[in-house]
């Protein structure tokens, strides 16, 4: 029944076509499917980064390189930032795991990874530096750039269902299962011989790869992209709330967050529309998820179908 | 190659920033010690200090310099409630749920500046702001002087106040030992928000000391994070001397990182920095294997 209904309200901007709707619903989908990435690692792993726009400007400074610099099509700029993304998500955790860190330490290093690609990106020629890339607009399927909103939507769908299913084989794989006993008890999954370094980079890889795609359908989309939009920590914080919000761990989670954040973010504009009014309302929303709901607005919905 | 004159100007500019960055490491490192807790609102609580030394001084003319004890008086008070009320409260002393209710304040506190003060970027004058003294071939800004000087000083009375007086002692107990501290009637609890509202109120003086030579914004905050972070694991978390000695390493190492590899690209020395601190020595130079 909720599967239906969420197919019926995820289908219904391109049935009623409104430009406001079908915006709303377009950035609740990359919301979501951000989320979703970083749900992988930081919800099935348990592995919380605080620098996941690292991934997401890798994938939108690969693509807008790949045409800009080198002509190429930005058709190949998918699995290229899928493959740059995860190679760097499996290097960075790699190293990480292996000296030890974990944790907050864990969370800072990649904060500080992040913090790294951004000054690079400010200062390197081929990044274009200070001044960010702007992707020449020619709309059209060959150069993958839409005016149809409903397009655009059709693609971040597309993306938050491969995540999505991502996720889903995480429940039910043998490396999902894996990640979940490490998560758990690092030692007790060394004695039963996991890798526990191979298993969590290898997790903060695929989210790494993931979340590179979103920085292709945001160059895509907005055909600009600038050091602190591509790397700045806003984006972090922004797919760990969808994350924790929704239900860190959880399939449906990131998506219920995605969800509440879109809704609380037009609500407030209608009573005080400053500029951070709506995230300092995120803020204080993950301070009361954390306090009485660790589990997230997911774990409500379960409480409710086993009663 | 810039010349032996600027790169030692540099120098010295960088030590008499770190002084300041010490204290604000300090902080960090005292609730880390007391509370094992990774506090992310680090940055975002010396903008709201910054910020409350800003209005002093915009609006009732009190030089940052003097409003020191206003303002530590007041990150104190907002420290001990914030732990008090919401960050103790909140997570329950798990590791993740304290980190993310850090991140959480942080986000809040930000944002808030953001809604209360827009996003525009505000710079103080004071009588000192242009004045230099100097010494041989260097001109020492004689601001930066007067703020390294007292942030060293209030650096040695928190180690005198934790070494010296009953209550310092008492937080050091429930650091080492909190189920012991209790046995002999202190109440952790009491003792943590104490901690955290110290460590904090560290955080409002530093401010003070850095507004004349910064710039303050909403998200100013977000660059002192790495840095007191860099300074915390490369002195070892926990440490004071460790503090103090990272604090004026990493003061340098950003004013040379500037001077050697441009504007846009040398604040990548602090990231750097700290990336190699945690992967190849995570114990820091002054701290011990836990």
């Amino acid at each position: 029944m909720i599967r239906i209904i969420i197919a019926i309200v995820a289908l219904l901007p391109f049935a009623v076509g409104s430009p406001f709707l079908v915006n709303l619903a377009m950035l609740t989908a990359v919301s979501a499917f951000l989320g979703q990435c970083w749900n992988i690692s930081g919800g099935f792993g348990g592995l919380t980064s605080f620098g996941h726009a690292a991934f997401f400007g890798i994938g939108a400074y690969v693509v807008a390189i790949l045409q800009i610099r080198f002509g190429l099509s930005p058709w190949l700029g998918l699995p290229a930032a899928f493959l740059l993304g995860g190679g760097v998500g499996l290097a960075i955790g790699f190293a990480s795991f292996r000296a030890g860190l974990r944790g907050s330490y864990f969370a800072l290093v990649t904060l500080a990874f992040a913090e790294v690609f951004r000054v690079l990106a400010n200062s390197l020629d081929i990044t274009g530096a200070g001044l960010g890339m702007q992707i020449r607009r020619q709309p059209g399927l060959i150069t993958f750039q839409f005016v149809d909103g409903r397009l655009i939507y059709a693609a971040a769908l597309a993306l938050l269902a491969l995540a999505t299913l991502c996720a889903w084989h995480l429940r039910r794989s043998r490396f999902g299962a894996q990640l979940a006993a490490v998560r758990e008890s690092e030692d007790a999954a060394a004695a039963l011989g996991i890798g526990v370094v191979r298993t969590k980079s290898l997790a903060l890889g695929l989210s790494g790869g993931l979340t590179a795609l979103g920085g292709v359908l945001y160059a895509q989309t907005y055909l600009y992209i600038d050091p602190s939009i591509a790397f700045g920590s806003a984006r972090s914080v922004e797919m760990l709330l969808v994350a924790m919000i929704g239900g860190a761990g959880t399939i449906w989670g990131p998506l219920l967050g995605a969800l509440v954040l879109h809704v609380i973010a037009d609500g407030a504009r209608v009573f005080i529309d400053t500029p951070g009014a709506a995230p300092m309302l995120y803020g204080v929303l993950l301070l009361v998820v954390i306090w009485l709901l660790p589990g997230g607005i997911a774990s409500l919905k379960l409480r409710r179908a086993h009663a | 190659m810039p010349g032996f004159d600027i790169a030692a100007a540099s120098l010295v500019g960088g030590l008499l920033t770190g002084g300041v960055y010490a204290l604000v490491a300090l902080g960090l490192t005292l609730i880390y010690g007391v509370l094992h807790i990774v506090n992310f609102a680090h940055g975002a609580l010396l903008m709201v200090g910054m910020f409350a030394a800003y209005v002093l001084a915009a609006r009732f003319g009190i030089d940052p310099f003097l409003a020191v004890p206003l303002v530590a008086a007041f990150m104190f008070c907002l420290g001990w409630a914030l732990y008090r009320f919401v960050i103790g409260r909140v997570s329950r002393g798990e590791d993740r749920a304290m980190l993310l209710a850090t991140l959480g304040v942080a986000v809040v506190l930000d944002n808030a500046a953001l809604v209360i003060f827009t996003g525009d970027t505000r710079t103080i004058e004071t009588p000192l702001t242009f004045a230099v003294l100097e010494v041989g071939p260097l001109l020492l800004p004689v601001g930066k002087l007067v703020a390294c000087g007292m942030a060293l000083l209030m650096a040695g009375l928190l180690w005198a106040f934790m070494a010296r007086t009953g209550t310092g002692r008492a937080i050091r107990a429930v650091a080492r030992e909190p189920e012991g501290a209790r046995l002999v009637g202190i109440r952790p609890d009491r003792m943590f928000a104490l901690a955290y509202g110290i460590g904090v109120a560290c955080l409002g003086a530093a401010a003070c000391l850095l507004l004349p030579s910064f710039y303050v914004s909403p998200s100013v905050g977000e660059n002192f994070v790495l840095i007191a972070f860099t300074i915390v694991v490369l002195g070892g978390m926990g440490s004071f001397p460790g503090a103090v000695v990272g604090g004026l390493l990493v003061g340098v190492a950003e004013s040379l990182g500037g001077l050697f590899l441009g504007e846009s690209l040398g604040p990548i020395t602090i990231s750097l920095m700290f990336i190699l601190v945690l992967l190849l020595r995570p114990t820091g130079l002054f701290g011990v294997a836990r």
